[in-house]
């Protein structure tokens, strides 16, 4: 199974805008490569990511297979309060990768 | 170097390449005006306003850093013009996020990557960044 | 710099370099904001070069960008995979590599010695022989496959551990004669574009191949990220693609041949400073 990584700060102050990093191991297949034979390989990509702090949307991606192998998506939000950013990545055969990172504010 | 014959042709064919440019200003092929159209329901999108930064020559098309910045804005849609299928990825950000991000994309050879913007108001924007993608000796 | 200045004598002199410079020669890479790392060092006294530059000055900022951040650069993925397979149980002996070697800190420095001659085999050692003799004959494992996953993987975890020391293989004593037969390699014409590695790599670096940098061809980088390929790439894998491209038959990957070459391009670039897992193009 593909796995994420994130960079995230463990701590903020109340207000604070912080930048996410994330980064998954996965071969986004594109679904327009042949293989030797000539049959097209079928498409396999992470097509949609979703984050949220403390339960509130933060932001949600759909994605194509213009996205490279092991997508990289960086973006940057403010944290109000302590709290658990939810990120979850869907693939094309349904599986998710989910992880949370608890930003504290001291 | 004396002035040769072959590079009098080279520089005059550069210089009608150069008066020809400005009647080739940018166009969104046809598949992105149907996506542009799409994710803004048919209404004018305007110019600027966002701000999109990609290399101006990617050293190879498969992974080419994107970044993307457009303040007031609620959705954000990338596309790749000239890929077969240019869609690349639409952002939803909510009332904490900063409408900003960046990502890796693919790029099938020298195109414009396009930026539009749904604005709080209902307002659209667009960007187009031309980014030359090399056919490399080696590392092509 | 010599590469910059040489670009217009090697554009009349052939063809096929175009003159387009990308990369930006006062660009300094620092990993992280901390390790700072020399990416040109001078030339040993009897070095075929004035100078050694690192592939990473060849490559254009937003490549470099990505080396300098252990997060933005890719390798890393496969880093914590080798770092878990590290921690693993595998083969007949119920053994992971860290029931012997506890700590991969341990290896800190080998990346810069190899290859190595070996003297009770009487040949060289590679990472990747090291590690597949620790597999078969300590472990009880199967051996991994040259330039796969799992090989490329832990080869770029163990090479970390020298990260921001110089290369600095030995030449002389039993590694004499590989030397000799990998410098011969090297000047040897071969395949239909009839061309040697320092056809492009000793007299044309710093020049353009189509729309590419030509590089000293270094080896202090790899496993190297490739944005092409998009997965770690071993020395002898990139000798493989180098005969390809020059339409030649490759010798295959640990074979003595490339092993030969291995080392004496390794010592081209004694002094130059490890940057294992690298990113280019």
């Amino acid at each position: 199974m593909a796995k994420a990584r994130v960079k995230a700060p463990k701590t903020a102050a109340a207000g604070e805008m912080v930048t996410i990093k994330t980064l998954v191991n996965h071969p986004m297949e594109s679904g327009q490569r042949k293989d030797k034979e000539g049959n097209l390989i079928p498409r396999k990509i992470i097509n949609a990511f979703t984050a949220t702090f403390g339960g509130e949307h933060v932001v949600a991606a759909a994605f194509e297979a213009a996205i490279s192998t092991n997508p990289y998506f960086q973006f940057s939000f403010t944290v109000p309060a302590t709290g658990d950013l939810v990120m979850k990545w869907t693939d094309d055969d349904g599986s998710m990768i989910e992880q949370t990172k608890t930003i504290t504010v001291a | 170097m004396s002035f040769t014959r072959r590079n009098a042709l080279a520089l005059g064919s550069a210089a009608i390449a150069v008066t020809l440019l400005p009647l080739r200003a940018f166009a969104a092929s046809e598949k992105s005006m149907e996506a542009i159209t799409a994710f803004a329901d048919g209404a004018t999108v305007a110019e600027g306003g966002i701000e999109l930064t990609t290399p101006e020559i990617a050293e190879n098309g498969n992974t080419v850093p994107v970044e993307f910045s457009a303040p007031g804005a609620k959705r954000v849609m990338l596309l790749a013009d000239g890929n077969p299928s240019p869609g690349v990825a639409t952002f939803n950000f909510g009332a904490l996020a900063d409408p900003s991000g960046s990502t890796r994309i693919r790029l099938a050879g020298t195109q414009n990557v396009i930026a539009i913007a749904e604005m709080a108001d209902g307002s659209y924007t667009q960007v187009a960044k031309a980014v030359k993608v090399t056919i490399g000796g080696c590392g092509g | 710099m010599k590469k910059f200045t040489k670009t217009l004598t090697c554009v009349i002199a052939a063809s096929a370099f175009a003159t387009v410079a990308v990369a930006d020669e006062d660009a300094k890479l620092i990993i992280n904001d901390e390790l700072k790392i020399e990416t040109n060092v001078a030339a040993s006294a009897d070095s075929p070069l004035d100078e050694l530059f690192s592939g990473w000055v060849f490559r254009s900022n937003e490549t470099q960008l990505m080396q300098m951040d252990d997060f933005d650069n890719p390798s890393f993925i496969f880093v914590e995979q080798a770092e878990e397979q590290f921690a693993k149980v595998d083969g007949t002996e119920g053994k992971a590599c860290a029931t012997c070697h506890e700590d991969v800190a341990s290896f800190k420095g080998l990346r810069t010695v190899l290859p190595r001659h070996n003297a009770s085999t009487g040949k060289l050692d590679t990472m990747a022989t090291l590690i597949n003799d620790c597999r078969t004959d300590r472990m009880g494992a199967e051996p991994w496959k040259f330039s796969k996953g799992k090989m490329t993987s832990m080869k770029a975890l163990i090479s970390l551990q020298s990260r921001g020391m110089p290369m600095n293989v030995a030449v002389d004593g039993g590694a004499a004669e590989a030397f000799e037969k990998g410098k011969e390699l090297y000047y040897t014409r071969v395949g239909q574009l009839d061309m040697s590695c320092a056809n492009c790599h000793e007299d044309n670096y710093g020049n353009m191949i189509r729309a590419d940098h030509l590089s000293q061809g270094q080896t202090n980088g790899f496993p190297t990220y490739r944005l092409k390929n998009a997965k770690l790439n071993s020395i002898q894998g990139r000798f493989k693609g180098c005969m390809k491209n020059i339409r030649a038959t490759p010798y295959k990957e640990g074979s003595d041949e490339f092993t030969a070459l291995e080392l004496y391009v390794a010592s081209r670039g004694n002094g130059l400073i490890v940057e294992s897992p690298s990113v280019r193009n």
